[in-house]
């Protein structure tokens, strides 16, 4: 098979398999908080209830497409396709194997850090072009919040980068064949995990759709497949974080007997468990509460991580 | 922070708990006898039915869902001629019961009533009788009023004396 065509077949893979990833999370993720709740949870269509998607799908699409007549129309209809758009780019630079990689881009890390930040787009553009106050509220609280968490979560990696010495995820990968990262970079990885949360708007850090004070926040005027398209692209951005975690702090595809591709596979999903428990343990904080922790304490420790690994790598070389 | 580590170690923990889930149409829920669902008209010992058709139920029913006709047969029993609940108003707070003075109207602990076409729940008289005496064993109204009905005279039911000849009486 020529390299192109290898290429696109690979890309073509990796796209079904993480739109059904991403569907079948939904389920599992209500499986998942029922098993925490000592509940079931959606157990009826199919075996163990996993055709609940396939049938939530089919309701979407049937439901009433409406867009308000006060929405700024065009913007109002992107806005849901940019954060799915985004977040699919960034799977492009994961390497989920050796040989299963779209594009090993030597600046991969920025790459995904650019990427994950243009998602926000999304969400403040949904907000903006709804012309309501809840979802212009939720966008801006979206803004304000990405704007803080970005900071300290290219801080937390630069880490990394310093160890492995490069932007490319595979030179990072195979740079932890001794030791993950989350070893030497334990304080990288939890500032990580917080901004990664953030950054997925997942709880407890979901205060731009948070539904007890601003009905849904940046998604309240949207229904049908639009609304659809902002779930589906949440959990592909769990996947993402989760992915991204594992490669640069648990050694990505590596581990011993199992294919690579398999290890990849099972480290990911437990983090993504690990984002399921925050889920079903933690509650909203105050959006003021979310910046200072967000300012004064994550970004004061990616900077403390940023010195102290700088200073080793040197004394070092 | 380490209320939220022990917090998350708590949910985690919850993988090993018993669900409290009852999985409903194959588990049934265990219901007290008296729960208060379908109502039902039940009948007397000797089979006659218990309604007097006194019309309490309906005047007490706070969603107005029971109507009713009396009517009397040839031995000057009180009967309804038609008794119908609309279950799709019904609220099942067992008023009708507590009204009834004959024990006739009951509720039972069935609640499985739905239907696809609303006019369904709209029960008549054959649907609500049923051919037994539901809570209340060994109750027939007739045995133990004072009237006087066919083939039974004042003073005869049980439990009762004869009326006193008040003419006797004078002095």
């Amino acid at each position: 098979m020529s390299p192109s065509l290898y290429a696109i077949v690979i890309l073509i893979v990796i796209l079904v398999v993480l739109l059904t990833v991403a569907a079948l999370l939904v389920w599992f993720e209500r499986r998942l908080l029922g098993l925490w709740q000592d509940r079931y949870g959606p157990n009826r269509v199919g075996p163990f209830g996993i055709f609940q998607t396939v049938a939530d799908t089919i309701k979407l699409l049937t439901k009433e497409d409406w867009i308000p007549p006060f929405a700024d129309r065009p913007v109002f209809v992107i806005a849901p396709a940019i954060v799915m758009v985004t977040v699919l780019l960034a799977f492009g630079v994961v390497p989920f194997a050796p040989t299963v990689q779209v594009a090993d881009l030597n600046i991969g890390l920025l790459f995904f850090l650019g990427m994950s930040s243009l998602g926000v787009y999304s969400v403040t553009l949904a907000g903006w072009s709804s012309d309501n106050k809840y979802a212009l509220v939720g966008s801006l609280r979206a803004a304000a919040q990405m704007l803080a968490y970005e900071v300290f979560m290219g801080l937390s990696l630069m880490g990394v980068v310093m160890l492995a010495g490069s932007f490319s995820l595979r030179a990072i990968v195979e740079a932890q064949r001794g030791l993950w990262y989350c070893v030497p970079q334990l304080l990288g990885l939890i500032v990580f995990a917080n901004a990664g949360i953030a950054e997925t708007r997942r709880l407890p850090f979901d205060l731009p759709e948070a539904e007890s004070e601003i009905v849904a926040g940046y998604h309240s005027e949207y229904s049908g497949m639009k609304f659809g398209m902002f779930f589906i692209g949440e959990y592909l951005g769990i996947t993402l974080i989760s992915a991204m975690a594992v490669t640069l702090f648990f050694g990505g595809w590596l581990g011993p007997w199992l294919p690579p591709v398999v290890w990849f596979a099972l480290k990911t999903l437990i983090l993504v468990c690990g984002f399921i428990l925050l889920r079903a343990t933690l509650p909203r904080p105050r959006f003021d509460q979310l910046m200072a922790y967000g300012w004064k304490v994550m970004l004061p420790l990616a900077l403390l991580n940023l010195a102290v690994t700088g200073a080793i790598v040197t004394a070092r070389a | 922070m380490w209320s939220v580590i022990k917090g998350l170690w708590v949910v985690f923990l919850h993988m090993f708990e018993r669900r409290a889930t009852i999985q409903y149409p194959e588990e049934k829920v265990a219901l007290p006898p008296r729960y208060r669902a379908r109502i039902i008209l039940s009948r007397d010992p000797d089979g006659g039915e218990r309604c007097v058709a006194c019309y309490l139920c309906a005047v007490v029913c706070p969603v107005a869902c029971i109507a009713l006709q009396a009517a009397e047969d040839e031995h000057g029993r009180r009967y309804p001629e038609f008794f119908r609940i609309n279950f799709s108003r019904c609220i099942f707070c067992g008023f009708c019961e507590d009204a009834c003075p004959t024990y006739a109207i009951q509720l039972t602990p069935d609640f499985e009533m739905a239907e696809y076409r609303r006019p369904n729940l709209v029960y008549e008289k054959e649907h609500l009788l049923i051919a037994g005496q539901g809570k209340y064993h060994g109750y027939n109204y007739y045995k133990v009023a004072g009237v006087a009905i066919g083939g039974k005279a004042k003073g005869e039911a049980e439990r009762e004396a004869p009326p006193a000849d008040v003419r006797t009486l004078l002095p």
